[in-house]
């Protein structure tokens, strides 16, 4: 009997892929933007919000991850933005190699910005980088304020969390102040950023944030 | 569900390290789960069970060691363990945690013949 020592994350090969995927995307000057939140936070509504502002001065591009239906890739595609879907067939999240066949359907040549709507989970992508270059995490007002204290691996590992549904604020029982400094307790260099993709609220800021992004990228 | 592709990671990390070793099979793997990391054993345990048919690993138990969430004060130094939900420094309150320990999974070791 021998014994090795191995100490390797059980996510190594992911992230070897997850670098290569990395290595094409920078070879094409485009940046990639993990989107990640529990399901019904509104990543979809955020990347609409997102499109009707960006549109204009941006090439922009999805990859819409979902463990079985079409919904949100039919509704990227009607706004005429290259949209693909990747159903990962009962996987709750979204994994390297996905992206790297999903690379293969986009034109590459013509795209800025990237968004990478992952499965709607707020654990499991945590442990899969999938080559992007900033983190996402999109927590809405109706799911109440103990989201980073439940999952405080994805907060922290977040450069800009979006507390959307922001509207709802009057209705509902939510310490603002305390989830912002929960998550900039966790997290000092994230970006947080109010949202309300219903009236709009905070959509300009955010996509400021974004274009600030893409300039930093290309800068390096 | 993610365990499934776990477990089949970890399975070929264990086959990788074990024939670049020369070895002819796998009696046991160590892995170690951060409490948040979102692993859960008994997952892996029974994917572990129906992925290692066939293969070098077919005899191999998986060992578990859970490592418990650490977490470090940035205002008053304190380092401690996560005993509840709550989120706090045990000391002084502040929510200005970062965590130093518990986030990953990894196997440690493996056994081999
Ligand atoms: N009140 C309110 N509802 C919203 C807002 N943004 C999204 N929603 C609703 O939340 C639901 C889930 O949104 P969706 O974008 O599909 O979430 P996803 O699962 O994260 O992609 C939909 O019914 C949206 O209309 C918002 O800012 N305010
Ligand atoms: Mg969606
Ligand atoms: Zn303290």
């Amino acid at each position: 009997m021998k014994r090795i020592k191995v100490l390797k994350n059980i996510a190594s090969a992911n992230d070897a892929i997850a670098a290569q995927n990395r290595g094409l995307l920078d070879r094409y000057n485009i940046l990639a933007i993990n989107l990640m939140s529990s399901p019904g936070a509104g990543k979809t509504s955020l990347l609409l919000g997102t499109i009707a502002h960006l549109r204009h001065q941006l090439r922009l591009a999805v990859i819409e991850g979902d463990i079985a239906s079409k919904i949100d890739a039919d509704r990227i595609s009607k706004e005429g933005i290259p949209v693909v879907q990747i159903n990962t067939g009962g996987s709750c999240s979204l994994e390297a190699h996905m992206i790297t066949n999903a690379l293969e359907k986009l034109p590459l040549k013509t795209i800025d910005l990237l968004f990478i709507e992952n499965v709607g989970n707020l654990i499991c992508p945590a442990g899969f980088s999938l080559g992007e270059h900033r983190k996402v995490v999109v927590s809405s007002i109706a799911e109440g304020d103990d989201k980073p204290a439940k999952y405080p691996i994805m907060f922290s590992l977040a450069d800009a969390v979006v507390i959307n549904k922001i509207d709802l604020l009057p209705l509902q029982e939510f310490d603002l102040a305390g989830f912002h400094k929960k998550v900039t307790g966790l997290n000092p260099r994230v970006t947080i950023f109010e949202v309300s993709c219903k009236s709009g609220h905070g959509i300009e800021a955010w996509c400021s944030w974004l274009l600030q992004q893409l300039q930093n990228h290309r800068k390096t | 569900m993610h365990e499934l592709a776990i477990t089949q990671n970890i399975l070929d990390i264990a086959i990788n390290e074990a024939k670049a070793a020369q070895a002819s099979q796998i009696t046991k793997i160590r892995l170690i789960i951060g409490e948040l990391s979102g692993v859960v054993g008994e997952c892996i345990q029974f994917y572990f069970d129906f992925l290692k048919k066939d293969s070098i690993a077919q005899n191999a138990s998986i060992d578990f060691e859970t490592v418990p969430a650490e977490l470090h004060c940035r205002d008053c130094q304190t380092s401690f363990k996560l005993e509840d939900s709550s989120w706090a420094c045990p000391c002084c309150r502040s929510t200005n945690l970062e965590i130093t320990n518990g986030q990953s999974c990894f196997i440690e070791s493996i056994e081999v013949e």
